[in-house]
C-alpha cells in the first residue's frame, strides 16, 4: 500500500516537472510544504520566544539593583550582593527547607496511597461501580485552589468548623487551626493527597490494565493469593512507571504548588514557620515588600537549582529506561 | 477412589476461594466507597453551608446536612448580583476565547512537529521542549507583563498566560504522529495543500486528543486566579475565582479589624453568602467535568505513556 502510493506520487511528480513551474517541481513542492509547516508553527513559536526565552534574560535582574524606570539592563550591576542578602536571612533558608521537606513528604505518601488506590480499582476493574469511583477520585483535581480553601475553612474554622465541632462533642478543647503552625504539614499533606490522588492512581491503574491477564490466570492455578499476585506480578511490572514518576517529581522538588501554600493556608503569617515555601516567599518579596532584586535572586536560586535537578534526574531516568519505551523528558 | 477425594478437595477449595474472593471484593468496594466519600465530603459541607441561614451556621457550625434549610444566602446574592454576574462574564469570555486561541496555536504547532519529513522538525522540537527544563519563574514573567507588554488591568493579561502549554503540545504531537500516513499521502496525490490536509484530514482525525487538551485548557482558564492576583486591580475585570478570593480575604481583614478597631471595609458578604458563591463558581466546572470526564481520563493515560 505504502509503496504503491509512493510510486504514484513519484510518477505524479515526474509528470509535473515537465511543466517547469517552480512550485510544481519536486524541489519546489518540498520547499513549499516545509514553508507552510513553518508558517503554521510560527504563532506558537513567537509566544514561546516571548514568554519562555525573553524571560530567561529577565533573570539578569538577580544581579542588579533593579529600578523600574531604568529597566532590566539599565539598572546598576551589583554582582552577588542580592544573594548575600538573601542567604543572610532565615526566611530564605526556612522557605527552602519547607519546600524540600514538604515535597518529599508529598511524593512518598502520594506514591503509597495512589498505588494502593490503583490496586483497589484494578481488583474490581470490571465492575460498573469503578467508573463512579474514578469520577469521584478525579473530581478534586478540577476544583480551583480558591474553592479548596473554602472547603478547608469549613472543616477547620475555629468557632464553627466541622472538626472543632466534632472534637468538642467528644469533650476536648477546640484547636485554633489557623494560628497553630505545628499541624500544617499534615493538613497540607492531606489536602495535597486529596487533590492529586485521582490523577496519579489513574496513571498507575492504566499501567496495571496493560499487564497480560494470562499471568494472573497462571498464578491463580498455581494457588497464589492476592498479595502474592500483587507483590510478584503487578508491582514488579509497574515498578519502572513508579520509579520514573518519582524521579520526575524529585526533579521538580524546588517548586511548590503556589495555590496549595497560598490559598489553603489563607496566607496566614502565623503559619509561615511550617508553610512558607519558595514560591510564596518570592511572591511576597515581589508584591508585598516590593524588593524586586531580592525576589529575582530567590527566583534565580530556585530556577538554577531546579534546572540542575531536572538535568540530573533526567539523566538517571535515561540510564534506567528500556529501549522500547522512552520515558525521559528528552 | 483417590481421584474422587481429590475432586472433593478441589471443589471445597474452589468454594472456599469463591467465598474469600467475595469477601475480598466486598471489602475493596467498601474501601473505595470510603475514598470516594472523602473526595466528596468537603463539597457537600460547602453546599450544605450555603443552604443554611447565617445565625444557625454561626451557632451550630458546618454540617453535612443543613440544620435548617434556607435559601437566604442565594437570595442575598441575587438581590445584588452585579459583581458576580460581571465576574461570570469575564470568566466565560476568557474561557471561550482563550481556549479557542490556545487550542489553535497548539494544534498548529504540534502537527508540523509530528511530520517526519519536516526539515526543521529537530531544531524546532528542541526550541519547544527545552522550555520544559528551565523556568525563568514568576519575577521575570511579572516584569515582562507589566514593564514591557503593559498588559496589566487588561483582558489580555488574563488570556495570554495559557496560550501554549508545552506538555499539551507533546501529547498532541504524539497523537498526530500516530495518524495513518496513507490518508495524508492519498490527499497529497489528490493535490491538496499541506494546510488543507491539516484542516480537513488531520484535525478531524485528532478530535479525541483535541477534545482532551481543549478541556484541560478550558479548566485552566476557568480556575485561574493567579493571573488576576498578579496583574488585575480593576474590579471590573475580576474573574470568578479571583472575586471569590477577594471576598474571602476582605472578610478575613474585617474579622481582624473588628478585634483591633473599627475601619469600614465596605459591605462584606455573610459566611453563608460566601459559601453560596463558591458553589456558584464551581458548579459549571463540576458539570463540565462530569460530562466530559471520558476525555479527561483519556488525557491522563495519554500523558502517562506519551
Amino acid at each position: 500500500m505504502d509503496t504503491l502510493v509512493q510510486q504514484e506520487t513519484k510518477s505524479l511528480i515526474t509528470q509535473t516537472t515537465t511543466k517547469k513551474r517552480p512550485w510544481q517541481t519536486a524541489k519546489g513542492h518540498i520547499f513549499r510544504r516545509n514553508m507552510v509547516w513553518f508558517l503554521m508553527t510560527l504563532p506558537a513559536l513567537i509566544w514561546l520566544f516571548v514568554f519562555k526565552y525573553l524571560t530567561l534574560f529577565g533573570t539578569w535582574i538577580a544581579f542588579t539593583d533593579y529600578k523600574v524606570r531604568r529597566g532590566v539592563f539599565g539598572s546598576e550591576f551589583v554582582g552577588l550582593e542580592n544573594f548575600r542578602f538573601l542567604f543572610a536571612t532565615d526566611t530564605a533558608i526556612r522557605a527552602t527547607r519547607n519546600t524540600v521537606v514538604l515535597n518529599i513528604m508529598f511524593i512518598i505518601m502520594g506514591v503509597i496511597v495512589s498505588l494502593f488506590v490503583a490496586w483497589l480499582l484494578f481488583e474490581v476493574y470490571t465492575s460498573i461501580a469503578t467508573k463512579f469511583y474514578q469520577t469521584m477520585l478525579l473530581l478534586p483535581q478540577f476544583i480551583s485552589w480558591v474553592v479548596v480553601s473554602y472547603f478547608v475553612y469549613a472543616l477547620l474554622a475555629t468557632d464553627n468548623g466541622l472538626i472543632n465541632f466534632t472534637i468538642e462533642s467528644f469533650g476536648f478543647d477546640k484547636i485554633s487551626w489557623y494560628t497553630s503552625a505545628e499541624y500544617w504539614p499534615f493538613i497540607l499533606l492531606l489536602v495535597s493527597l486529596w487533590k492529586g490522588i485521582g490523577i496519579s492512581s489513574l496513571i498507575y491503574l492504566s499501567g496495571m490494565i496493560a499487564i497480560d491477564t494470562q499471568l494472573y490466570e497462571a498464578a491463580r492455578i498455581d494457588g497464589a493469593n492476592k498479595w502474592q499476585q500483587f507483590s510478584k506480578i503487578t508491582f514488579p511490572i509497574i515498578l519502572p512507571l513508579v520509579v520514573i514518576n518519582v524521579l520526575l517529581s524529585l526533579a521538580y522538588i524546588m517548586n511548590a504548588d503556589f495555590g496549595l501554600f497560598f490559598q489553603v493556608t489563607r496566607n496566614q503569617p502565623l503559619l509561615y514557620e511550617t508553610t512558607d515555601v519558595l514560591d510564596t516567599y518570592i511572591f511576597r518579596s515581589l508584591t508585598v515588600t516590593r524588593n524586586v532584586s531580592m525576589a529575582a535572586a530567590a527566583q534565580f536560586y530556585q530556577s538554577i537549582v531546579g534546572f540542575g535537578l531536572v538535568l540530573f534526574f533526567n539523566w538517571v531516568v535515561q540510564r534506567i529506561e528500556r529501549e522500547d519505551e522512552p520515558l525521559a523528558l528528552f | 477412589m483417590a481421584i474422587n477425594t481429590k475432586k472433593i478437595r478441589e471443589a471445597r477449595r474452589l468454594n472456599n476461594d469463591r467465598l474469600l474472593s467475595f469477601i475480598g471484593r466486598f471489602s475493596i468496594h467498601i474501601a473505595l466507597i470510603i475514598f470516594s466519600l472523602c473526595c466528596l465530603i468537603p463539597l457537600i459541607l460547602v453546599i450544605s453551608a450555603s443552604f443554611t441561614d447565617e445565625i444557625t451556621l454561626t451557632r451550630e457550625g458546618y454540617h453535612l446536612l443543613p440544620a435548617e434549610f434556607s435559601t437566604e444566602a442565594y437570595e442575598l446574592i441575587f438581590d445584588n448580583p452585579t459583581a458576580i454576574v460581571r465576574a461570570y462574564g469575564v470568566t466565560i469570555f476568557t474561557t471561550l476565547v482563550g481556549t479557542t486561541i490556545a487550542l489553535s496555536l497548539m494544534a498548529l504547532l504540534a502537527y508540523p512537529l509530528s511530520r517526519p519529513d519536516f526539515v526543521l522538525r529537530k531544531p524546532l522540537s528542541f526550541f519547544v521542549f527545552f522550555t520544559m527544563l528551565f523556568n525563568g519563574g514568576l519575577v521575570p514573567y511579572y516584569i515582562l507583563m507589566t514593564q514591557y507588554l503593559h498588559v496589566q488591568d487588561t483582558v489580555f493579561a488574563l488570556l495570554l498566560p495559557y496560550f501554549v502549554v508545552v506538555f499539551y503540545v507533546l501529547i498532541l504531537r504524539t497523537y498526530f504522529a500516530a495518524l495513518p500516513s496513507e490518508l495524508i499521502d492519498a490527499a497529497r496525490v489528490d493535490g491538496a495543500g499541506e494546510f488543507r490536509i491539516f484542516i480537513s484530514i488531520a484535525l478531524p482525525l485528532a478530535k479525541p486528543a483535541l477534545a482532551t487538551i481543549g478541556l484541560f485548557t478550558a479548566l485552566n482558564y476557568w480556575n485561574d486566579w493567579t493571573t488576576a492576583l498578579y496583574f488585575i486591580r480593576d474590579a471590573d475585570l475580576y474573574p470568578l475565582q479571583y472575586l471569590l478570593y477577594i471576598i474571602q480575604s476582605n472578610a478575613q481583614a474585617m474579622q481582624l479589624q473588628s478585634t483591633v478597631g473599627t475601619i469600614n471595609m465596605g459591605p462584606v458578604p455573610t459566611q453563608t453568602a460566601r459559601m453560596a458563591m463558591a458553589v456558584l463558581a464551581t458548579g459549571p466546572a463540576a458539570i463540565f467535568f462530569l460530562f466530559f470526564q471520558k476525555y479527561l481520563i483519556r488525557g491522563v493515560t495519554l500523558g502517562a505513556f506519551k
